[in-house]
């Protein structure tokens, strides 16, 4: 029974002059808890509210005398005026860096420490007044600034003192790329920049960076940190603007490399533009995350883990848990759960330190997020979101829960970059795993069970860049970050972050590969099929069988000297179709062992060396007797070379600052598409093909138009060394057409073209469509026969992809 | 509760793997906020409710992290809820050399645990601020029901082999009866955690209702001694058999444990009771105890309750601090708010 307690009395007053202590006693709300914004606003007045460029270690005026204004999302109040960059300025910013490349690049490892660490440093002596400008100029809430934002900036920072420090004992034969674009978004804007600047920093590179144009106020206040610890002159420089100003980075020829994090389809924009050049490129973009719950998970912290995973910044999180799936037996209560957790959730003033959801960036966001959510419901979805009335100014968004909705609604297909979370049903972890991999994105996940075999049975099968177990939206400096398919490529964050700033040096160095075209087979007219003197009839190799090419054409052959040598199938579009599809299908080889792997390319390098003779004669005829053997002997080295690789490209252990392992998993792109170097046929072709399948890729192969007989070898070799069917598939052909089909293709993954300049530079263009990850030589010239250049870890890096699988434990 | 917009769904009915809100919501699935709760009266032992627990250690701990950092009071309303926490007070003293003289100086704090002039300055002259009961040794529940006599201040007495619990169960149930008979408004039990390590639950469950029994119409807090049972889930568990058996109170520690109230545990036990409110409709008091010794943990403990309990949590009929040292935090922290001076211990009237 219960024995109620008398509350205090309040006395005899009436409530009118009730102490307002002994009215906030009865009521037990919060009240406003609002962080002073005095200081980072005192720091605006000093800079009298108006910014220019950070150029070569001082503030400069834009060329063109174009400003604009950044506000308070939450106010609608002006902040600042910040400088319109335009060309001009990006020509300065970038010819600054250029400058200050060969001082920067050549101080050694421990003296970039220094200068990373006292940039670390002095983030955190002006964390809070980093933290409010945050606040102030995004919207976001003061508690994640302050507790995310900020430290997480310090941290990347010491974390990358120490690559620097570490740099050439670490990454030998490594040099930086030079001078790099960088362009970040305004959801985590001074974080971004920190994920950007402190591993290009540490490898060497100098850098312009674009802040986003909603959010460029703690870009220039770090410009300011640099020139406070005395960071030289043009290593960092910080242009603002729109995406014009953008677009002259990105354009720019003297950029060596641009990364980007923002939206998918500016991703795109970016990866067609700068396919005329060698720039590398690394892209972190949009995401549909799958926040999966199974029944048996600890229901009241997933739904903890929803409020940080969609409810984090409003939603404006690339990563955002923001498509949950239940299981059904659970879906009911957690619903109810979900809903009773909204209602205490705190929309409001971003300052206001007991606020849980702030201000959306802009009014074209917010428009976005309220036409998106409408069409939901127009499409069924039932909406779902807190009593409590919204502040009637500023920018703001209720969290919201869409029930009701299906993977064929647009609600559930697009990224909404908002705090919409769409809840579907699952019966089994299989439809599970399928419905969270219902997606063009591949950018994170969260998975939440009590079983730890279900948890990293469904972590290994969903296709994203960073799966956290039973937890989410968790970051750190020493884990990798990036995305599958059209998230993106390239990783930000350890090891494998850094990588993405460094090039081996003789790549670096390597001449212009030669002009190739004209030696091919271009008189490729169809010959009528059957003649006199052929010695054996080559087909395509598709799913493990030969096979007549489509088209029912075949095109002759020649010697360098003329002769004819034999006739070759002419494969067409919808052989490359048939080919991809094999190589879709036999993706089961990615889960074969990794030493059931090296034991089919030890055996093929058996085969290889027994059948030597014969194919190199054969070879002889285009390459001449004495490359011939050398690449019949290369070739045998470099199949075991691959099949030694195969069970030791090891993954890491990463060492985030808290209880958990972070598992840094190389998986296998998937299916890759190769067109293959034309100066050395058979060794060319095997130097690609071997790491691709050596790590579980599949593969589709247009062997060099040299010579494309050497097809009818080497589908005889794969067929003796019980290598399974659509593992390999090789269609040979006018190698311009088809690698288009390839490069256009929507279920490759990734393609890699090691010919001509040209063919790379259109192989990236069309590559957009699904953003397939894309391996080119630059127009290099690459000595396949000499294994520092030919094999090894830099091939492998590509045949694979990081993902990072967070575990907490703990009991 | 939910602004819900039903439209018609223009997908086939046949849709697997979508949601759609059930026709009859279960009971279970109604927010405590629109319920009329009930008083526990215990429900018979249902063991899939203990199979049914499940406590992630990481992901709790990073909400108790989380949720100190994500609510904040301030002048004013901090001013309140700090007088909230002393009115949620179990003004407690459990030693060795506990007398009389001092239990009676403990009841004549807990009358008047702020002295008049901060209230005064605060604008509070006529608030009748007082702790919700004094907790003791059976030995002085005569002494503290004459200490407050007529203040409407209860008196609480730890009981049945307190801390350990290991007497015999005899003498335990005669424990609770003598504290009854003696008047004790409140008895603060302690459980085997023997039965918890071996999950004996029907034991756990038998021993508390037999408790229960005993204490009659006094009312029962279930000290479950959280730094015993050394995991989150048995934490919960023992919460869900403790409120089946008839608990008014689940209760973190005795203050005698190597470990007492943190955070995380407190809030396993607070979702074990809105769980337990979700499924039968009654409400199950919690108290944290020992180790709260500042102003700052009144604030974070309160927040706690606010967030994953609601309002009705937040009086000392279902929430009460067992606690000693913190008051003199508290007070000093409410002079300070009154006058802007910091303030010294010895400026205030000790308990």
């Amino acid at each position: 029974m219960r024995q109620d307690v008398t509350p205090p009395t309040i006395g005899t007053q009436s409530p009118e002059i009730m102490s307002k202590i002994a009215e906030k006693f009865v009521s037990m709300e919060y009240g406003p808890a609002i962080e002073d914004p005095k200081e980072a606003l005192a720091w605006l007045d000093g800079h009298q509210r108006r910014f220019g460029h950070f150029i070569n270690g001082a503030w400069q005026p834009p060329v063109a005398g174009e400003h604009f204004q950044t506000a308070d999302p939450s106010t609608g109040q002006e902040l600042a005026t910040v400088a319109q960059g335009s060309a001009a300025d990006i020509e300065l910013a970038v010819k600054s860096a250029r400058a200050a490349f060969a001082g920067w690049n050549s101080l050694s490892g421990h003296l970039r420490a220094r200068y990373l660490y006292a940039l670390a440093r002095q983030v955190q002596k002006h964390s809070r007044r980093l933290a409010v400008l945050e606040t102030l100029d995004n919207g976001k809430t003061i508690r994640e600034s302050r507790d995310l934002d900020i430290p997480l900036v310090a941290r990347h920072f010491y974390h990358h003192a120490g690559w620097a420090q570490l740099l050439e004992q670490e990454f030998p034969g490594y040099v930086a790329c030079g001078v790099v674009g960088q362009i970040i978004p305004w959801n985590f804007p001074l974080l971004m920049l920190a994920w950007k600047i402190a591993p290009a920093l540490a490898a060497g590179n100098t850098l312009v960076l674009k802040p986003a144009e909603f959010t460029p106020l703690t870009a220039l206040a770090f410009a300011e940190i640099c020139q406070e610890i005395g960071l030289p002159a043009g290593v960092v420089n910080i242009v603002t603007g729109d995406g014009r100003a953008g677009e002259a980075l990105v354009n720019h020829p003297d950029v060596d490399k641009i990364a980007f994090t923002g939206s998918t389809e500016v991703g795109r924009a970016i990866r067609k533009a700068t396919s005329q050049s060698h720039k590398r490129l690394s892209l972190e973009l949009g995401g549909k995350s799958p926040f999966v719950i199974f029944d048996d998970a600890d229901l009241d912290s997933a739904v903890e883990g929803l409020v940080d995973g969609i409810w984090l910044n409003q939603g404006q999180v690339c990563c955002a848990g923001s498509r949950l799936l239940m299981q059904e037996s659970v879906a009911d209560k957690l619903v109810a759960k979900i809903r009773t957790r909204m209602e205490t959730l705190r929309v409001g003033a971003p300052l206001d330190k007991a606020v849980d959801v702030g201000a959306i960036v802009a009014p074209v966001q917010l428009q976005r997020i309220r036409r998106l959510v409408e069409q939901g419901i127009a499409e069924g979805a039932n909406c779902c979101q807190p009593a409590a009335a919204l502040p009637t100014t500023g920018l703001y968004y209720p969290p919201t829960l869409l029930t009701n909705v299906h993977p064929s609604s647009v609600v559930v297909q697009e990224e909404i970059f908002g705090p919409v979370l769409a809840a579907m049903t699952f019966r089994t972890l299989r439809e599970a795993v399928e419905l969270a991999n219902n997606t063009t994105y591949g950018l994170a996940a969260s998975v939440w069970s009590e079983n730890i075999n279900v948890a990293l049975q469904v972590a290994s099968q969903i296709k994203a860049g960073v799966v956290w177990v039973n937890s989410t939206n968790l970051f750190d400096a020493a884990c990798g970050f990036g995305g599958y398919r059209e998230s993106g490529y390239g990783r930000e964050g350890g090891r494998e972050g850094l990588l993405e700033y460094l090039e081996p040096k003789w790549f670096k160095n390597a001449p212009p590969v030669k002009n190739e075209e004209l030696v091919a087979n271009s008189e490729m007219r169809p010959t009528e099929p059957a003649g006199a003197a052929i010695d054996r009839t080559v087909k395509l190799y598709i799913a493990g069988k030969q096979a007549r090419p489509d088209s029912g054409y075949s095109f002759p052959v020649h010697a360098p000297g003329g002769q004819l040598l034999g006739e070759a199938p002419l494969g067409n579009r919808k052989d490359i179709r048939n080919a991809v599809e094999a190589a879709r299908k036999a993706e089961s080889w990615g889960k074969a062992t990794a030493h059931n792997r090296a034991q089919v390319l030890y055996y093929l390098g058996e085969n290889l060396a027994r059948r030597s003779e014969e194919i190199a004669a054969r070879l002889a005829r285009v390459t001449g007797e004495e490359q011939a053997r050398k690449e019949l002997s290369g070739a045998v080295e470099r199949i075991f070379c691959y099949a030694a690789w195969a069970d030791k490209f090891d993954g890491a252990v990463h060492n985030p600052p808290f209880r958990n392992v972070s598992l840094a998993m190389n998986e296998a792109i998937g299916t890759i598409g190769i067109l293959c170097p034309g100066e050395a046929p058979l060794l060319g072709f095997l130097s690609l093909v071997l790491p691709a399948i050596a790590l579980g890729n599949t593969v589709v192969a247009i062997p060099s138009e040299h010579y494309p007989l050497i097809t009818a070898d080497l589908y005889q070799l794969f067929d003796t060394s019980d290598l399974p069917a659509g593992v390999v598939n090789i269609v040979t052909g006018r190698s311009a057409e088809l690698m288009k089909v390839l490069a256009e293709h929507d279920d490759l993954d990734a393609i890699w073209c090691l010919s001509s300049a040209q063919n790379a530079a259109q192989v990236k263009a069309l590559s957009v469509g699904n953003l397939k990850q894309v391996f080119t030589n630059e127009g290099r010239s690459i000595d396949w026969f000499d294994p520092r250049q030919g094999e090894g870890r830099w091939f492998l890096q590509h045949a694979a992809q990081v993902k990072n699988i967070w575990v907490p434990y703990g009991e | 509760m939910c602004r819900q917009r039903m439209m018609e769904s223009f997908s086939p009915a046949s849709m697997e793997s979508t949601y759609q809100m059930p026709r009859s919501l279960d009971a279970s699935l109604i927010p405590l906020s629109e319920r009329a709760l009930q008083p526990n009266r215990g429900v018979p032992l249902n063991l899939d409710w203990i199979d049914a627990v499940r406590v992630n250690t990481s992901a709790l701990e990073r909400r108790a992290a989380t949720l100190v950092t994500r609510r904040s009071v301030k002048k004013d309303w901090q001013a309140a809820w700090l007088l909230r926490a002393i009115s949620c007070m179990d003004l407690t003293t459990l030693s060795g050399d506990d007398t009389e003289q001092r239990v009676l100086r403990l009841c004549a704090k807990g009358r008047q645990p702020v002295q008049r002039s901060i209230l005064k300055q605060l604008g509070l002259e006529s608030f009748e601020l007082k702790v919700a009961a004094i907790c003791v040794y059976h030995t002085f529940v005569e002494a503290a029901l004459r200490g407050t006599e007529g203040s409407g201040i209860k008196v609480a007495a730890v009981s049945t082999g307190f801390p350990t619990g290991l007497s015999p169960l005899a003498e335990r149930v005669g424990e609770i009866r003598r504290s009854v008979e003696a008047g004790a408004h409140e008895i603060d039990v302690v459980i085997t955690r023997a039965h918890v390590f071996a999950a004996r639950w029907q034991a756990l469950y038998d021993e508390i209702a037999t408790f229960k029994e005993a204490c009659g119409r006094a009312h029962m807090k279930v000290i479950l001694g959280t730094g015993d049972l050394a995991t989150l889930r048995n934490v919960a568990r023992a919460s869900m058999v403790a409120m089946m058996a008839g608990a008014d109170f689940i209760k973190t520690s005795t203050g005698k444990e190597a470990v007492n109230a943190t955070l995380p545990v407190g809030l396993v036990m607070t979702r074990a009771i809105r769980e337990y409110a979700q499924q039968t409709g009654m409400s199950v008091g919690f108290k944290p105890a020992g180790g709260i010794r500042t102003a700052k943990q009144s604030l974070e403990w309160l927040s706690l309750m606010k967030e994953e309990l609601g309002d009705l949590w937040l009086n000392a009929t279902l929430f009460r601090f067992g606690a000693s040292g913190m008051l003199a935090d508290i007070e000093r922290q409410l002079e300070y708010y009154a006058t802007g001076r910091y303030s010294a211990d010895y400026r205030h009237p000790i308990a």
